[in-house]
């Protein structure tokens, strides 16, 4: 099995757009087949994880079985609060938790609610849950909010440690803190498209990682084109194109030219990454399809069970 | 329908849509095209492409705008008439300049920059740089200097943050709740009574005394001041909200940011704010043939020869999938939309990232509508 998935907590980060959900999705897949317990849960409120499992709304902040043995959650840090002080703090957290007051003042403080969604991640992470009945998961992964914010949510833990320094946040915080730095137990992995401006981003995400005493492992390279002409053949094409071809072949050869000039493109930003991160680059197809749903999730899984490290 | 009649009397246009969609080129192209018209434009934007950056001459993180060398967009293409001006947001730094301005004087705003929880605040919260870019965009707006201010709001990964994000920030400086449970012989005190007590106990156990008691400083520093953000922050509002300004929604023909421009549209028309169109990033337009046409196999083995032309076959019948995805998408952003404006920019064989890429994408958003139909002919053609 690929020690990527011998980690507990995997967190899939990168710039909006690039497929991050995709990734975590076909990752869990994979996870599952292998047997382990799994739980992709998404940093935000929203239901497109479930999706593509064509699941009904209205459950998305509850643990939901999407496939034999994977499971997903939507945190939301408003009812993960809740959640933490029915369980922590007995009768007095419950006052809390219906007072809005506190509320507000919970929400308002910078960095809490990513502190609230870290948190309900490590417990999902945790072999004895601390919501009474729950199962253990054998892996979680997160689908991290676009990155900058996605180092902020890692960073975020240490953060509350240095500042509330005492009492039970500070203990939490440093808690968790130590669990994402510990190597052996979470994994950080990055998703980029073969474009500048993703590639970029990749880079700072891993400098930003690097200022934390955190690390990259891996680097998914996702929606790669197929390289499917070379430049000889670029050449018979715009020679055909120039002999005026009946109008459905004109057709075709234009898509094929452009579709050639793109995945050029694309060759030189995956040349960029594979010299910035070299070894830890695996590639995904782009998938040629009307919407990303079960089948084309289930694909991708099967080439990331190749690809992995 | 082009982004001129789009923006036609207003001062303000806010790009805002999911990442991912090229907010950031296409705000740049809407300032450059709106500035070739004759119009004095700056355009804010958070983090451009490197090259992108570069070709506007936007070196470092600057905080005020800078006027584009007209030289670099001299391409022989387009004629610049008015001025085009630049600026890369510093979200910590149009924070700071923030308190400056609103402090009774230099030494609080010293001590509050100096405090840590303003300074966890100002830099590492989510929020803090959507805060900032409306800051800098009133800012501006009050300085009169300029006849457009164009806005690339930042990458957030749901289009809503950056509403909700001011918003929460502002209730944090602000400040009302807390000051409810840190002041004993304050107001919310005195409305809570004595339910406030175990409250304020409990609030300690969790945070750890010490947070609070940051947090009880930075409000003291901030003192009356709340006042003065409060005040702006309606101003802010009231600019966003005013019929001068247009939210143009960006966004790619993909399945999710579809589905998300239709919801922040939606979102808008609940939250009153003036909404001028959508722009639709790398269209695949149908090429008008199909893939599967009975004759096209033998037509391009003849053409093009045997395995060539069976790979030219695939790709095609890949392209023609994803046209018709884009154009299933965007019919249903049209029945969201009404008759309401949107403007499609074909898919490019390569990225965007210099002035001639921007002028690629100016024809077809500055075009009239049978301009814009030639272009697309010239596509599909």
């Amino acid at each position: 099995m690929s020690p990527l998935l011998q980690r507990r907590l995997i967190f899939v980060t990168g710039k909006g757009g690039v497929g991050k959900s995709t990734v975590a999705l076909a990752l869990g897949l994979l996870a599952a087949r292998r047997g382990l317990r799994t739980i992709v849960a998404e940093l935000a409120a929203g239901e497109h994880l479930q999706r593509a499992f064509a699941q009904q709304e209205g459950r998305q902040f509850e643990e939901i079985e999407l496939a034999p043995g994977l499971f997903t959650i939507s945190i939301d840090p408003q009812h993960a609060m809740e959640e933490y002080l029915r369980v922590k703090t007995g009768p007095v957290g419950q006052a809390l938790g219906h007072s809005r007051l506190f509320h507000a003042f919970a929400m308002a403080t910078p960095g809490m609610r990513e502190l609230l969604s870290i948190g309900k991640v490590w417990e999902l992470a945790q072999f004895e849950r601390r919501t009474r009945e729950a199962e253990p998961y054998d892996v979680v992964i997160v689908d991290a909010p676009a990155t900058g914010h996605g180092v902020g949510i890692l960073r975020t833990p240490r953060t509350f440690a240095e500042i509330a320094r005492v009492g039970p946040i500070a203990h939490q915080g440093g808690q968790i803190a130590r669990t994402i730095a510990d190597r052996s137990f979470t994994a950080v992995l990055a998703v980029s498209t073969p474009e500048e401006m993703p590639v970029n981003e990749t880079l700072s995400l891993y400098e930003a990682l690097l200022a934390e005493g955190l690390d990259l492992d891996t680097v998914i390279l996702n929606a790669r084109y197929p390289d499917r002409f070379d430049d000889a053949d670029a050449s018979r094409l715009r020679a055909v194109l120039e002999a005026d071809p009946p109008p459905p072949v004109r057709a075709a050869v234009r898509a094929g030219l452009s579709e050639q000039a793109r995945a050029a493109t694309q060759a030189e930003q995956h040349a960029r990454l594979e010299e910035l991160f070299p070894g830890r680059v695996s590639t995904l197809p782009f998938v040629f399809a009307p919407d990303i749903g079960r089948p084309e999730l289930e694909g991708l899984a099967d080439r990331l069970a190749e690809v992995l490290p | 329908m082009n982004i001129p009649e789009l923006l036609e009397n207003r001062r303000v246009c806010v790009c805002t849509g999911s990442g991912g969609v090229g907010k950031t080129t296409t705000s740049a192209v809407i300032a450059l095209g709106m500035a070739a018209a004759g119009a004095k434009v700056a355009v804010v934007t958070i983090d451009p492409a490197k090259r992108l950056a570069n070709a506007l001459g936007l070196e470092a993180l600057e905080n005020e705008p800078r006027r584009v060398d007209p030289d670099r967009l001299a391409t022989g293409s387009l004629e610049v008439r008015g001025e085009l001006w630049a600026m890369m947001l510093d979200p910590k730094r149009t924070f700071d300049e923030l308190i400056d301005r609103i402090a009774p004087d230099p030494e609080r705003a010293e001590e509050i920059k100096a405090n840590r929880v303003y300074r966890e605040l100002s830099t590492a919260v989510s929020g803090s740089q959507e805060l900032t870019a409306i800051a800098k965009l009133y800012e501006l707006d009050q300085e009169g200097r300029f006849d457009l201010l164009v806005l690339d709001t930042p990458p957030s990964r749901n289009a809503l943050d950056f509403f909700d994000a001011p918003g929460r920030l502002t209730n944090f400086l602000e400040g009302r709740a807390l000051k409810a449970f840190l002041k004993p012989t304050g107001l919310g005190m005195r409305v809570l009574g004595r339910g406030a007590g175990p409250l304020l106990g409990a609030l300690r156990r969790i945070t750890g005394v010490d947070l609070v008691s940051d947090l009880s400083t930075f409000f003291g520093l901030l003192g009356d001041m709340t006042e003065n953000f409060s005040a702006r922050a309606r101003e802010v509002e009231a600019l966003l909200r005013s019929d001068e300004t247009a939210f143009l929604l960006i966004t790619s023909a993909q399945s999710e940011p579809i589905d998300e421009a239709i919801w922040f549209r939606q979102t808008l028309r609940d939250s009153g704010l003036p909404f001028a169109g959508v722009v639709v990033n790398r269209f695949h337009h149908d090429l008008g043939h199909e893939p599967e046409a009975q004759d096209l196999p033998s037509e391009l083995g003849e053409a093009v020869g045997g395995e060539l032309g069976a790979r030219v076959a695939e790709n095609f019948a890949d392209y023609h999938v994803l046209s018709q995805r884009d154009a299933s998408n965007v019919d249903r952003l049209l029945d969201e939309l009404g008759s309401e404006p949107l403007l499609l920019v074909p898919h490019f064989d390569s990225d965007v990232h210099d002035v001639d890429g921007l002028l690629r994408v100016h024809r077809y958003l500055f075009a009239s509508d049978e301009e814009r139909v030639r272009l697309i002919d010239e596509v599909v053609a």
